[in-house]
């Protein structure tokens, strides 16, 4: 990657508010922002910018790197590349590694393994319960104090379906200003063989039905802890009407939720499963499952009012054979880092219910906000911030290749649609890792 | 016909009727002292089973042999992720043996429509979870108009465990396509997640209650409850169910002097079926379905495999 922290001037990028600038990096900050065309100066390299959009750098709260455990499937470098790739400067590590991220050495490892890639700040979520087997905290505490600073902690894949447990969790996180990221599961009402959106499809399918009320019921009772506890508690990968609802209310009663949308449960739904669809394929297989059109009408309503607060992309590489199985013994999880934002614009900017500045909203300030990265990430393009930038063609149109992916799995449910909006640059502290939208 | 039997979506009623007229053909030969037709001599047929079975396995087997093919019964048991081998890998490890068709049996749906996308082999599927088990259904419905002559316009009551059921699956598709009503009965917790759109989309009817559908069934279909799903919660004892649900002796007389009686097996006497329904000489078409078995499945084989080409 290149070494020389020398100047960079992106000319002529389009801002948040509309206007068109010249943006002077140095330093790893930018340096100036110039609304005169030419005013901004030189630098010993120039990014042509014309019709592009200047973002923040994307952040993302749910990412799987599968370092140490499953290095077939991604590690941390290859998942940083995807990350780059897909417009990222930070993403949050989830816990489901093996061994699993309940330990500050652990979580100090996968936090080194991202610093040496360094494409991306690679942030550990710690696991909520030790071993994720959802009975004793994990260390929680030491894993705040760390070099790697956890300040999200989630058992992700797995619910915390204890009641006693969640709440104890809740409480202690507010110590350091952590925040318990939620895979909201009742295992009772959707048990491990659950893999389809139970409705009149998985009922004719013969699938076990994963049903949404399953989710709403641990929505519903997260937010009445969080409002106990006087904790924070952030609802992962909302896939339901019923969940969205939940949500909306829990924050008009001044609750301290936030929730996230993957990019898969925005525009994918269940019928993809139906044999008239190509039948029980497993590459739509995903931990929630995809869900009704009118669920993913209800997400993206929410997204664009708020009530979501953020995308996240779930990001869940797999190797090849881990697929190739019956559906119901087939892996979950679905890849996500390098097509997040053309999905985004696909689906919520094409359509007008989000302007750019939305996306910096949802896919950069929110995140960051929330993962406690704020200081770094997710700053406004504004004199003196951090030079953690992307740069977005909103007019590029491309068919999605599986086989071009950077990542190191092949399970991309995006493979041959045609999407809306290319990252073309991202700069993590002023140095480009996405360069012309090829790695550097 | 299409490439591959994997669905009762993959026949029509012009289908069906093939099938079944020569089934009526391969039926006469089961009477024979000499039961070998040549028709699938040299071809090579696995039964490729994931799960245990043994009358399905056994009549696949029987239908092969007497049309003289080879037939291997492989026991795949237990699921390949559990061996750390992929189906794929499983299933393209039994074909590269060089066979002419796979019988395929699992314990997961929408198994045997995967498998067809990796072989290039015509595939039939002997059961596939939850989901279908469209030869079954072929049999019974073969069995229906052996007795009955032109399901048009009959009315067939499918009782008992259809959140489980593939038979019942398979059978609904089946029976709506050649012209019949169908009333699928079941306590709630025993009825497919969404069944009222689906019964609302395919024209099928619904019921929790037993009584009022029985005197107006042309046949009806009794379906295997398993006991183990007492701990599932889906219905409190076997008591309460042979009273909600079960073909009892008193049932028998809501019923008319020869409506047939149909049961996938194995039969759980005194559970869904009491012995006089079971046994009842002028209904209880069991035994029909058992040896119907082994002239469709014939007959599935030779339209699916007489006509391809040996590599």
């Amino acid at each position: 990657m290149t070494e020389a922290l020398g100047s960079l001037l992106i000319k002529g990028a389009r801002l948040l508010d509309e206007t068109t600038a010249d943006v002077l990096v140095a330093d790893g900050r930018i340096a100036e922002i110039g609304t005169t065309p030419g005013a901004t100066g030189t630098a010993d390299t120039t990014i042509d910018a014309d019709g592009l959009v200047l973002l923040p750098g994307l952040v993302d709260l749910h990412t799987h790197l599968r370092e140490p455990g499953r290095e077939d499937a991604e590690t941390v470098l290859t998942g940083s590349r995807a990350a780059a790739v897909g417009g990222f400067t930070a993403v949050l590590a989830m816990a489901n590694t093996s061994p699993v991220t309940d330990t500050a050495e652990a979580a100090e490892r996968v936090f080194d393994l991202g610093r040496a890639a360094g494409l991306v700040d690679v942030q550990p979520v710690g696991a909520v319960t030790k071993g994720l087997a959802g009975a004793e905290l994990a260390e929680l505490g030491l894993m705040a104090r760390s070099r790697a600073r956890v300040r999200v902690f989630s058992d992700d894949g797995r619910c915390v379906h204890d009641a006693r447990v969640m709440r104890r969790a809740l409480e202690y996180v507010k110590t350091f200003g952590g925040v318990i990221s939620q895979h909201s599961q009742d295992p009772a009402l959707a048990g491990p063989t659950a893999c389809c959106h139970e409705g009149e499809l998985s009922g004719r399918l013969g699938l076990p039905g994963w049903p949404g009320v399953a989710e709403e019921v641990i929505v519903a009772r997260d937010v009445m802890l969080a409002r106990h506890t006087g904790s924070r508690v952030h609802v992962a990968h909302v896939s339901t009407a019923g969940s969205v609802e939940m949500v909306r209310w829990a924050k008009a009663q001044g609750i301290d939720v936030t929730a996230e949308v993957t990019p898969h449960h925005l525009l994918l739904t269940t019928d993809l499963l139906a044999t008239e669809n190509g039948g029980y394929d497993p590459t739509y297989k995903v931990n929630p499952p995809l869900r009704p059109a009118e669920d993913v009408e209800a997400l993206r309503d929410a997204l664009a009012d708020g009530t979501i607060d953020a995308v996240a992309t779930d990001h869940a590489p797999h190797a090849r054979h881990d697929k190739e199985h019956a559906f119901v013994d087939a892996a979950f999880g679905m890849l996500g880092l390098e097509t997040a934002l053309p999905l985004v614009a696909t689906v919520m900017v094409e359509t007008g219910r989000l302007d750019w500045a939305g996306v910096a909203r949802v896919m950069s300030t929110n995140p960051a906000r929330i993962a406690g990265l704020d200081s770094e990430h997710g700053r406004p393009l504004a004199t003196g911030e951090p030079a953690n930038l992307t740069l977005v063609d909103p007019a590029a149109v491309a068919t999605v290749d599986r086989d071009d992916s950077v990542s190191l799995s092949r399970n991309n449910p995006w493979h041959g649609r045609t999407l809306t909006g290319a990252v073309r640059a991202t700069l993590l502290r002023g140095v480009p890792t996405v360069l012309e939208g090829a790695l550097q | 016909m299409t490439r591959h039997l994997l669905s009762i979506d993959d026949v029509d009623a012009a289908a069906m009727a093939e099938i079944f007229d020569t089934a009526a053909e391969m039926h006469d030969v089961q009477r024979r002292a000499v039961k070998k037709l040549p028709a699938l001599r040299g071809r090579t047929v696995i039964n490729l089973f994931f799960e245990d079975s043994t009358r399905t396995r056994s009549s696949f087997e029987i239908a092969g042999k007497w049309l003289s093919a080879d037939v291997i019964n492989l026991s795949a048991k237990g699921s390949s992720a559990s061996k750390g081998e992929s189906l794929r890998d499983t299933v393209l490890t039994v074909t590269a043996m060089g066979v002419d068709g796979l019988v395929v049996r699992h314990g997961a749906s929408g198994a045997a429509h995967q498998i067809s996308q990796w072989v290039d082999v015509p595939v039939i599927n002997a059961g596939d979870g939850m989901h279908e088990h469209p030869t079954q259904a072929l049999l019974d419905t073969y069995t229906l108009t052996r007795r009955l002559g032109s399901l048009e316009g009959k009315h067939v009551a499918i009782v008992g465990d259809l959140t489980h059921s593939r038979v019942f699956r398979s059978n609904v598709k089946a029976l709506l396509e050649l012209g019949a009503s169908v009333t699928a009965v079941a306590p709630p917790t025993l009825m497919p997640a969404g069944i009222d759109d689906w019964a609302k989309a395919a024209g099928f009817a619904t019921s929790y209650e037993l009584d009022p559908v029985l005197p107006s069934a042309d046949a009806v279909m009794m379906l295997r409850v398993q006991r183990e799903r007492m701990s599932g919660g889906y219905f409190p004892t076997a008591r309460e169910y042979t009273v909600g649900y079960g073909l009892t002796r008193e049932r028998l007389g809501l019923l008319g002097a020869d409506t047939p009686i149909l049961h996938p097996g194995p039969m759980n006497r005194g559970l869904e079926i009491s012995a006089d329904a079971a046994d009842s000489v002028d209904r209880s078409v069991v035994l029909d379905q058992v040896s119907a078995g082994v002239a469709v499945r014939m007959s599935v084989l030779y339209h699916l495999l007489a006509g391809e080409e040996t590599p």
